[in-house]
């Protein structure tokens, strides 16, 4: 029986280097265009935090949570709701809650417009991409635990 | 009026702040869950006096306008007299819990997840109350239930992680039941805001498909509630949670999630022209009463026997509110707050018990009088409460939703009220005998030797307990004519029926 | 009208996966099943005959769009669905390792 090393074939490896940095640029760009075209906080989110899941399925828990360790994803995660809720309340400003304070309203179909959308949208996909990684990462931790018995 | 979204924003912002700061300042969890918590009860005593001024206030969610013919293009929120008794009830339980829950969720490990996930649950019960538009309902019912999940299964022994399991599985496909029933309104009606679709559902008429989403509703909230038919998470989950969490799954969860829920959809929004509705919701109150108090005649399980009772009590609540009749509702709304007061207080007592004795098993007690005096005074009160003794509150409203079930029978002259009356009249009885049980097992008698050197629980714990059986007493001044505007209010707003979208349209110009 | 009959089909077979199975898997599986149901149900409701997909772009005609709020909801219920299935898979296992099985018929300590 070969010994347990972690993670996957060297195939998965390279192929793993290469196209993490792309996924994650991609959940970006789904994010900041999330008022153009269709996608915004939930679906960027979940793609951000797949590519550090491939990272963790490629090579093995330790590797991927030296990048982002779990107290700071849950810090991130934390960052995220409070930052949606500032900017809910600073909707006091103009009135109401939740209400549109940008006074420059922007042109419509371009990246600079659309009030306080897209940054809500960065407040969500901060909060599901830490959200899911943390899960994905406390889920791992219970099957590394029964192979070591 | 511009103070109602704060019921959901400051429980919000204080899980969230409570998760990022708990592990670095010490102590901070306690005091900023304890401040969020008594703001939250200043804010709802306030909105007491708001809609006794005007009746009913709306609230625009981000300034979205109001268009004439179509009503609201956004989110509403509403505020009238049911939603005031609902908020203050909730945030009084809420408030006294977080001051017990101080001492004893010291023996747990992780107290800052605590904190957060109860500031959570407290916000979705919020959010219930105070929206008006139908799957805003939704997605605060989703967060209350799924905080809820957590919790009960917090200590992770091996038998609350099943109970957990089990109310896990049970409340998801009643949420799924619920959203059915939405995607089904959205169909028939094509808007989502309440008082706007009972605008349209009394134009169209209600035909066989009105129906078949009243009876998904009934369904899916009638198991957040713990129906009959519908009951078997309740006596495994509530015991298996922390105390605490016990105090507020029982008083307030199942009030707002359920009942709450019920009583908006079916009066307001979906109107009881068809009285088949309410006789089936009477039918399964009825069912509740006796069925809940018989299975609890045979537990030996302290907090196993209290959750039994919540079935027993939840279908007195339902029976005064399905009758319909001004008295029967007051009845009802007025048992749904003594319920919570001293059904809280009940679980409290017994977490007490649990602190100090470390066992729940009534068998094991015996003659703790002596050495927890407050312990066993506090859940005197409460016994007698439950049981209908009459100078505490329990007694007004167990007489009130009898009295109303002898009037129907008197001005309708079917025999089925009177049935109702005395199954009623019997639950009361075996309530009675079951909590005898309860106090000469745990308090009366003599010492068990295994207990000579127990002391009293801490003193914030017994802090909760004084005020709400404080609470429990002067409560039954809330029918003098001075104070009974708090109740009225509540029922008026039930019995405008779907006179309900015309009280909103013209208090939304 | 045969899509929203075929939905219904669905939910009832997600719905028999929760009541009948014995494995704690098939029932998270299930209620996977019932949950898609309801949305792909509600999705289908804002359907339009001869519609197309509602997003604003430049020169295009609005007039002729599927409804939107139907997709919106769905969003948000979708999530909610991610979450209370993460839970529950957290409490199977855990479940694994307390109790050594996971046949729901052996796992009754609780009774009466």
């Amino acid at each position: 029986m070969k010994s347990l090393e972690p993670g996957m074939t060297l195939i998965v490896k390279t192929i793993t280097r290469l196209t993490v940095g792309l996924i994650l640029l991609y959940g970006v760009y789904i994010v900041l265009h999330g008022h153009l075209t269709p996608g915004g906080g939930f679906a960027g989110g979940v793609i951000i935090a797949l590519s550090f899941i491939h990272l963790m399925l490629a090579f093995g828990r330790e590797v991927a949570l030296k990048k982002i360790s779990e107290a700071r994803a849950s810090v991130i995660e934390n960052l995220g709701a409070v930052m949606f809720l500032s900017i809910a309340v600073l909707g006091f400003s103009g009135g109401y809650f939740f209400f549109n304070f940008f006074v420059n309203k922007g042109r419509p179909f371009h990246l600079f417009s659309a009030g306080i959308i897209p940054l809500c949208n960065i407040a969500i996909s901060l909060k599901v991409g830490a959200g899911l990684f943390a899960i994905f990462a406390a889920l791992i931790l219970f099957r590394s635990s029964e192979k070591e018995e | 009026m511009k103070m109602l979204p704060f019921f959901v924003i400051i429980p919000l912002g204080a899980a969230f702040l409570i998760s990022l700061l708990g592990k670095k300042i010490r102590k901070s969890g306690d005091i900023l869950a304890n401040i969020c918590t008594l703001s939250l009860l200043g804010l709802s005593l306030y909105s007491i006096s708001l809609v006794h001024i005007h009746k009913v206030l709306v609230y625009k969610v981000g300034g979205w306008g109001w268009v004439p013919g179509i009503g609201s293009i956004g989110i509403c929120m509403v505020l009238d007299g049911l939603t005031s008794l609902m908020l203050v009830t909730v945030n009084v339980v809420s408030l006294l819990v977080t001051i017990y829950s101080i001492n004893y969720m010291q023996k747990f490990t992780d107290k800052v997840k605590f904190y957060t996930l109860f500031m959570l649950m407290l916000a979705g019960m919020n959010g219930i109350i105070i929206t008006g538009d139908l799957f805003n309902l939704f997605v605060f019912l989703e967060i209350a239930s799924i905080a809820s999940y957590a919790l009960v299964a917090f200590g992770t022994e091996a038998e609350e992680l099943e109970a957990s399991f089990k109310y896990a599985i049970m409340g998801s496909v009643a949420s799924s039941f619920i959203l059915l029933g939405i995607a089904l309104v959205y169909s028939y009606t094509s808007t989502l805001n309440m008082a706007d679709i009972s605008l349209v559902l009394s134009q169209k008429g209600s035909g066989p498909l009105v129906n078949f989403i009243a009876v998904l509703f009934l369904v899916g909230f009638g198991l957040k509630a713990a129906l009959v038919p519908f009951h078997a998470w309740l006596p495994d989950a509530h015991p298996s949670a922390p105390a605490p969490i016990s105090a507020m799954l029982s008083g307030v969860l199942i009030k707002t999630l359920g009942i709450y829920a019920i009583m908006r959809i079916f009066f307001n929004v979906i109107g009881i022209a068809t009285t088949s509705i309410l006789s089936i919701v009477m039918l399964l109150g009825a069912l509740s009463m006796l069925a809940g108090v018989i299975l609890a005649l045979s537990q030996w399980d302290f907090k196993r026997l209290l959750a039994y009772h919540s079935i027993s009590q939840v279908g007195y609540i339902m029976l005064g509110i399905g009758l319909g009749t001004p008295l029967g509702i007051l009845g009802g709304l007025f048992h749904l707050f003594n319920h919570s007061v001293f059904k809280s207080l009940l679980f409290l007592g017994s977490g007490a018990l649990d602190y100090t004795l470390h066992t729940r098993d009534l068998r094991q007690m015996g003659g703790l009088r002596e050495r927890m005096p407050v312990t066993a005074n506090t859940n005197l009160v409460a016994s007698m409460s439950i049981a209908g003794i009459p100078p505490f509150n329990g007694f007004w409203s167990k007489l009130l939703i009898i009295l109303a079930c002898v009037q129907s029978h008197i001005q309708s002259g079917k025999m089925i009220y009177m049935i109702y009356a005395i199954c009623a009249i019997t639950g009361s009885i075996l309530t009675l005998a079951s909590f005898m049980k309860v106090q000469k097992y745990a308090f009366f008698g003599k010492l068990n030797e295994k207990w000579q050197e127990i002391k009293e629980v801490p003193a914030l714990m017994q802090l909760s307990m004084v005020i709400l059986a404080a609470i429990c007493v002067v409560s039954s001044l809330l029918l003098i004519p001075l104070f009974k505007p708090f109740l009225q209010n509540a029922v008026e707003a039930l019995l405008l029926g779907t006179g309900y979208k015309d009280a909103v349209f013209s208090a939304a110009k | 009208m045969s899509e929203y009959i075929l939905c219904f089909t669905l939910f009832c077979i997600g719905l028999y996966c929760v009541l009948r199975k014995r494995n704690i898997i098939k029932i998270i599986i299930g209620l996977g099943i019932v949950e898609y149901a309801v949305n792909l149900f509600f999705v289908l409701i804002g359907y339009r005959l001869h519609g197309r997909a509602p997003i604003l772009a430049k020169d295009q005609a609005i007039t002729n769009m599927v409804d939107p709020i139907p997709q919106a909801l769905v969003l948000t219920s979708i999530v909610i669905g991610l979450a209370v299935t993460a839970l529950i898979v957290a409490l199977a296992i855990r479940i694994y390792e307390k109790y050594g099985t996971f046949d729901i018929t052996k796992i009754r300590r609780l009774r009466g």
